[in-house]
């Protein structure tokens, strides 16, 4: 019994009954890349302010840093969206968990917080590691000069230390990307839930994880070549070697 | 809140949970750490070896494994594992591998793509002249590599391998994907069947967090323990 092979499962239609199959994987593109997105912008914003926090000479606040970091990190994302998506609603005031229950689009709005979370405890981590890798003059020079704590921040240590940790941080976006498939468990259909919908829809295993598998590439690639752009844009001259 | 909450159904489950479950998730997270360490420095070796086309097909299954979120990479080798069992046993059928199997052969290939990157610059951190005073010495290529260039590139990664196995063993609950009974499996079964999500799926979030903290914490001592060689 060998595997049936069938290339043009992608041009027959979807018993969605909107399209072919691969309207389908390409509307959980759609989807992935709305919910990494989301997740990305909620990472950035939570990541920077803990990673502040980490560097910042008050002792309180480089703990909360710590334990939000540790708090995030230890758990399965898996299991965090569970918490998100199964627990909270159950633990609110009664009102509030059904409207949480009922509110429409919910595994995307719980993928996109959740996975952003998560991501955000390492965006905070590489944030602090590049506060760190500045050379301690520049904070003692805008000190000096009679900068506050938040102007210092604000003028001197973080536009650069948000350049030089870009290449990490197109890997932290990367991984969000990836992450996004973790959210199947949840019930969004991105595209690993696409392609998985098509194989159990059209029983062309391979077919369906074949065309996951390359769009994944293609996102990989647009993402690595346009923060290359970014990269070379921002780059601070004299300062990180032209790579 | 918590008036509810009903810690009874922990106690009960707590053989299955552990017995059953979390030896299942440390089994194949030690054994898919292990294999993936092997497999990942051959790669590495692969990448370093100065041939061409050696290294060329080392850096694209890299490349390749690294770009694809872990849950399709389970799905593929979910399917593709009794297919590529027929092809080598030449049955007449997809042959039947067990959960354990599927799920071990999966996470030691998708493992080995991110230690052999580890190993790589384990290997590059040892300086220079030392595969060339072994070599000098008359030792061969993989004399050179089992004596003196691997034990230290080892021991100097040593820390990020055993984070990244930290890493492996919070992933291995994405086996939850194709069914199979994992720690959060095992938990995710009796909240199902008892209709208690909010404890268990809680408890289960305590244990991981409780383990992971514990192990990132060792590693931390060990990395301020080990001394670092070039």
């Amino acid at each position: 019994m060998s595997y049936h092979w069938n290339w043009h499962i992608f041009f027959e239609p979807s018993p969605s009954g909107t399209g072919t199959y691969l309207d389908m994987l390409l509307a959980g593109l759609l989807l992935t890349i709305e919910t990494s997105l989301f997740a990305w912008i909620i990472a950035l914003a939570f990541g920077a302010v803990v990673g502040v926090m980490r560097t910042l000479p008050s002792k309180t606040a480089s703990l909360i840093g710590f334990v939000y970091v540790e708090f995030f990190r230890n758990m399965p994302l898996l299991v965090q969206l569970f918490i998100w998506f199964f627990v909270l609603p159950e633990l609110l005031p009664h009102a509030w968990g059904l409207w949480l229950k009922q509110m429409p689009h919910a595994p995307f709005y719980t993928a996109a917080i959740g996975i952003g979370l998560f991501m955000s405890a390492r965006v905070a981590v590489q944030t602090a590691a590049g506060i760190n890798s500045l050379p301690r003059g520049q904070r003692l020079a805008a000190t000096a000069l009679g900068l506050t704590t938040a102007q210092t921040y604000r003028y001197v240590l973080l536009p650069m230390a948000f350049r030089i940790i870009m290449p990490p941080l197109t890997s932290e976006f990367l991984a969000t990307i990836k992450n996004t498939s973790v959210a199947i468990t949840i019930g969004l259909i991105e595209l690993t839930g696409a392609a998985r919908a098509m194989q159990e829809f059209s029983f062309q295993v391979f077919e369906a994880f074949t065309g996951a598998t390359v769009l994944y590439l293609l996102v990989n690639i647009v993402v690595v070549v346009a923060m290359r752009f970014l990269e070379r844009a921002l780059a601070v001259p004299g300062y990180i070697s032209g790579k | 809140m918590f008036a509810s909450f009903d810690f009874d159904v922990i106690r009960r489950s707590l053989p299955y949970l552990f017995l059953d479950g979390m030896t299942f998730t440390l089994m194949l997270t030690g054994l898919a750490g292990l294999g993936g360490l092997v497999f990942g420095t051959l790669i590495a070796l692969m990448r370093l070896s100065g041939l061409k086309l050696l290294g060329r097909i080392a850096g694209l299954y890299v490349d390749l494994m690294r770009s694809l979120p872990l849950v399709l990479v389970i799905f593929w080798f979910y399917f593709l594992v009794p297919y590529i069992g027929q092809w080598l046993t030449g049955a007449s059928r997809p042959i039947h591998v067990g959960a354990f199997a599927s799920s071990l052969i999966t996470f030691i290939l998708f493992e080995a793509a991110y230690f052999s990157e580890i190993m790589r610059a384990g290997i590059q951190s040892i300086s220079k002249g030392q595969p060339a005073a072994a070599q000098a010495l008359g030792l061969t290529y993989s004399q050179t590599m089992r004596y003196v260039v691997l034990p230290q590139a080892f021991r100097n990664m040593l820390p990020v391998l055993l984070t990244q196995t930290i890493v492996l063993f919070q992933d291995t609950s994405l086996v939850y994907v194709v069914s199979i009974t994992d720690f959060l499996g095992a938990a995710s079964n009796v909240a199902q069947r008892d209709g208690r999500l909010v404890e268990m799926y809680l408890f289960a979030a305590v244990i991981y967090f409780v383990i992971s903290c514990f192990a990132s914490f060792g590693v931390r001592r060990l990395q301020a323990r080990i001394a670092y060689v070039h």
